[in-house]
């Protein structure tokens, strides 16, 4: 090869990189192993992750611990899905572009809106690209946010607007619900989109058509980041005013994976098609006549049009959507909609059954499909230690993203809690609820007499 | 591959087969309008496809064989870095105490993944020749948007606003499509006679307007794989004007444990993980574009980040998500990033280690420069010449412009006939300089076999057009569909199935 090349050695290639630039040492990694150390050092790592196998998992906050079926695995490491690139060449893609297809299909109809994309990151960055998308379409650059919109959301919101150049105005919320008075007197003629979540972070379900008003008023497109898992029972965004509907659809055929890679789905009305981001397929056909599948409007995207592009994506988590694409097969029209009323049910259930326990109660009556927040009279982190040690992750600690929320817990069910787990969770919060009060009672009555402190704990 | 009609799953859909089966909800079976209020329930469940397991096994299957992949076969795509997707990666990444951890557990309950993390940072850092590492962007193109609002960050920190980014014209198009969403002006860079940035372009437009330039992105060695020799000179004159350098990393195959970016000067590097670090590209995502940044960039990095607690009164070290970054842009998503992905990539630096990332590299760099020299021969040599004749890093840029002069064939015709040949055409019409643009990337993964393989089909079909152009101008042949109507796709677009 060497000598076809005209070069004595590989080296040599390397002269166009000027000599003190060249590194001129071994990278300072350790050196290559086996694949059977490799296996090992990584399972050695993993054994020290409390993941939902050695844990019931109650935690939710926007990824839920669902049953992934096993064909879904089965078909997504397929390495004619799991290899290729982008379909750049449509004549040896159609696979790929056709699932691209379906679950653009899928997405419309669980939300309700008739254009779809192939998919984005995840659910974060799919709000700040619908921000994006809002100031392009309507030349405005205000954002009136709920706080019921995920935290994470609305940070990374935040973070991209500092650099397209748009303001960001939170809304509260008024019994675990968008405050929609507050609400309507922050959306003006300056707004380019109302955001709102729902079900919300706190899980209540939000009337997205009564709050959407406000933004059809003010001419503001309406973005609802909606939990995908719920649409088999919630009314969709779109028969709500949406303009907008996203979110992060781990849920549907992902793993938890610490947090990604998942995918994010962004729907819009027809009158935004051509300010969507991301990938779109779109039905075609061939100089035969023949059906095929190609990339539709891809003069929107940063390939052609560079610094004139809707959005800088160029990935569609294309892997991720066929998971979900398969695990919404898998659950059919029937399935999906007895899954939601199972989540519901379920819900319902642990809902009333913590609600009962000594020093909790509930933090909203709204509605909700499949996680709800509950106040705990005792400081939830050290009550988490406590319910961790009998195997339970009891849930998000609403402290970490709302300081108004200090003594808050928001607990997600999915399909794998049973009946028997939940009562497992009330019972491993009451007792430590107790402990935690027993112990702060003792602390309080260290300086009274023994006999004293032992009458009061009986 | 199949030259069957195309079906969708909702035109195998019968009204009540189905799958899954739904446990017993196991509690009261309350009617859902008592808990949840009529005015926010659906009237219909979502029209989703009912069709029996079997079918929808047999479905994704055969829909997969209309597919061509990294598996099947060569894959040359230049820019792109299709190299072997290792398959124990998949295995540790399926891990249940990886694929089940979930991303809000307490960090002390998540030691090992917090741990990996911390690991992965520390070895792109030292790949990179920079101090700190940010994994969370998800991509190349958020790494690009993650750092262009790093450096207005850092410029805000020292009460200055800059609004111009400059990209040479040879640029991914995602470079210009950052600059525009983080709120810049790009300044396009001309390209000289060796490939390289036209230094006194360069030293024009930052002239021009000194103060207003926040940053130069740039790809090295760049899209038509050469590495620009002037780079030490290139970020001397971006930071006397006080801009910041940005390394565009999806060319990082043809340099690991050769050269580093911040070596040579660079503020700001965004990694492809699945380019340089094996993470399968899965039909178009998901990737991984971890950023790694100098000291001056480092108090600006996305939040949370994973840092490494040395221990105390005898407990060892521990792993942490720290918030507490006051200076920091915020996030750029949800959670932590893309976590299978980096315990992927991981897994593949270790499997190689020090040496075995260099040998990628050196290997890649062969391959690569064997190929150009192939193809310097015969037809092709006259036919398809080399854009700039000097020896290349990890990929090249060939020009059609000859054989479309010549025999009326554009490299689309060229690309499309190598379809039925089994093999997957390089990059085409990319980078826009060169006209009837060829960019090939072979990587480390390809055999002296395969790539003579390759060279062997452009000569025939090459030799082919000579006596029947015809032939490439109608291909493929042999491919599940023909060429596709793309202009219809985009003029009235179909993007959905319309169901009853």
């Amino acid at each position: 090869m060497l000598a076809a090349i005209g070069v004595d050695s590989v080296e040599e290639l390397f002269d166009q990189i000027p000599g003190p630039l060249r590194l001129g040492r071994p990278l300072d990694l350790p050196a290559g192993m086996s694949e059977a150390e490799v296996y090992e050092r990584l399972t050695a790592l993993a054994e020290r992750n409390a993941d939902a196998e050695k844990q019931v998992c109650f935690l939710g906050a926007g990824m839920y611990d669902h049953y992934v079926p096993a064909i879904v695995d089965a078909i997504t490491s397929r390495s004619e899905f799991l290899t290729p690139y982008t379909p750049y060449q449509p004549e040896i893609s159609q696979g790929g572009l056709q699932v691209m297809f379906e679950f653009q299909t899928a997405m419309s109809e669980l939300t309700g809106l008739p254009v779809s994309n192939a998919g984005l990151y995840e659910g974060p960055s799919s709000v700040a690209s619908a921000g994006y998308l809002a100031m392009g379409a309507t030349k405005r650059a205000k954002f009136v946010v709920s706080r019921g919109v995920h935290p994470h959301s609305r940070e990374t919101l935040r973070t991209y607007s500092v650099g397209y150049g748009a303001e960001v105005v939170e809304v509260g919320l008024a019994g675990g619900v968008t405050d929609a008075a507050a609400l309507a007197a922050a959306v003006d003629e300056e707004t380019a989109a109302v955001i709102l979540q729902s079900p919300n972070f706190l899980g209540a379900v939000e009337d997205v058509e009564a709050l959407g008003a406000a933004a059809q008023e003010h001419g503001a497109l309406l973005v609802v980041a909606c939990d995908p898992m719920t649409l088999g029972i919630l009314k969709p965004p779109g028969e709500c005013g949406a303009d907008i509907a996203l979110g992060e659809g781990q849920p549907l055929g992902n793993r938890l994976d610490f947090g990604g890679p998942s995918f994010g789905f962004f729907c819009a009305t027809e009158a935004q098609i051509r300010r969507m981001p991301g990938r779109i397929a779109g039905e075609t056909e061939d100089v035969d006549g023949r059906r095929g599948f190609v990339l539709a409007l891809q003069t929107r995207e940063q390939h052609i049009r560079r610094e004139k592009a809707t959005n800088n994506i160029c990935t569609a988590q294309a892997l991720n959507a066929l998971g979900a694409m398969v695990h919404l097969a898998w659950l059919g029209r029937e399935g999906f909609r007895e899954l939601g009323e199972l989540l519901v049910r379920r819900t319902a259930y642990a809902r009333e059954r913590l609600a009962a326990v000594e020093g909790v109660e509930l933090l909203h009556d709204a509605p909700v499909v499949r996680e709800f927040a509950v106040r705990l009279d005792a400081p939830v982190e050290r009550v988490l230690d406590r319910v961790a040690e009998r195997g339970i992750a009891a849930g998000y600690p609403l402290g970490r993203e709302y300081e108004e929320f200090e003594d808050g817990l928001l607990v997600a069910i999915t399909e794998r809690r049973t009946r028997e787990q939940i009562d497992a969770l009330a019972e491993a919060l009451e007792a430590a609820i107790a402990g935690e009060r027993g112990e702060k009672l003792s602390h309080s009555d260290s300086r009274a007499p023994r006999g004293a402190t032992e009458g009061a704990v009986a | 591959m199949q030259r069957e009609r195309a079906t969708t799953i909702y035109e195998k859909s019968k009204s009540g087969r189905r799958a899954a089966v739904i446990a017993a909800a196991g509690v009261p079976e309350t009617p859902i309008s008592e808990l949840i209020p009529a005015n926010l329930l659906r009237d219909e469940p979502p029209n989703l496809p009912e069709v029996a397991e079997p079918e929808i096994v047999r479905h994704y299957n055969r829909l997969s064989r209309r597919n061509f992949d990294l598996d099947s076969g060569f894959y040359p795509l230049g820019s792109c870095t299709m190299k072997h997707n290792p398959r124990l990666n998949e295995r540790v990444a399926a891990l249940p105490g990886h694929a089940r951890l979930h991303p809000a557990q307490d960090p002390r309950r998540a030691q090992g993944a917090l741990e990996l993390m911390y690991l992965l940072q520390a070895s792109l850092a030292e790949i990179c020749g920079l101090p700190s590492v940010s994994l969370q962007p998800s991509a190349g193109s958020h790494g690009e948007l993650a750092g262009l609002l790093l450096t207005r960050a850092f410029h805000a920190d020292r009460g200055e606003v800059r609004t111009k980014v400059l990209a040479p014209d040879t640029s991914h198009g995602t470079n210009p499509a950052s600059v525009t969403m983080a709120g810049y002006e790009v300044v396009k860079v001309a390209t000289n006679e060796r490939g390289g940035v036209e230094m006194d372009d360069l030293r024009a437009k930052i002239a021009a307007d000194p103060d207003q330039i926040a940053c130069l992105m740039l790809t090295n060695p760049n899209t038509l794989g050469l590495f620009d020799e002037n780079i030490e000179e290139i970020a001397a004159l971006i930071h006397a004007a006080g801009g910041t350098l940005y390394y565009d990393g999806a060319n990082l195959n043809a340099i690991m444990g050769q050269t580093r970016p911040g070596d040579m000067g660079f503020d700001i590097v965004h990694l492809n993980l699945h380019k340089s670090f094996s993470q399968p590209h899965g039909g178009g995502g998901p990737g991984a574009g971890p950023i790694a940044v100098s000291e001056r960039i480092e108090p600006f990095l996305p939040r949370p980040q994973v840092v490494r607690r040395e221990g105390s009164g005898g407990h060892g070290a521990s792993f942490d998500l720290d918030f507490e970054r006051p200076k920091s842009i915020g996030r750029l998503r949800g959670f932590q990033g893309n976590f299978g992905v980096f315990v992927r990539s991981y897994a593949y630096i270790l499997s190689l280690g020090a040496d075995g990332l260099a040998e990628a590299s050196e290997t890649a760099v062969l391959n690569a420069n064997y190929l150009k020299a192939r193809l310097a021969e015969g037809c092709a040599g006259e036919r398809l010449p080399v854009a700039f004749d000097r020896h290349c890093m990890h990929e090249f840029v060939l020009s059609g412009r000859p054989l479309k002069n010549e025999l009326g064939l554009a490299t689309l015709d060229l690309a499309k006939r190598l379809l039925d040949f089994g093999f997957h055409p390089p990059t085409v019409y990319f980078p826009l300089l060169v006209d009837e643009a060829l960019m090939v990337e072979p990587t480390e993964t390809e055999t002296k076999e395969s790539l003579d393989a390759f060279a062997d089909a452009i000569e025939e079909i090459l030799a082919e057009a000579e006596t029947d152009p015809e032939i490439a101008r109608n291909a493929p042949y042999s491919t599940p569909v023909r060429r596709l109507d793309e202009v219809r796709a985009t003029r009235k677009p179909v993007v959905r199935q319309t169901l009853a």
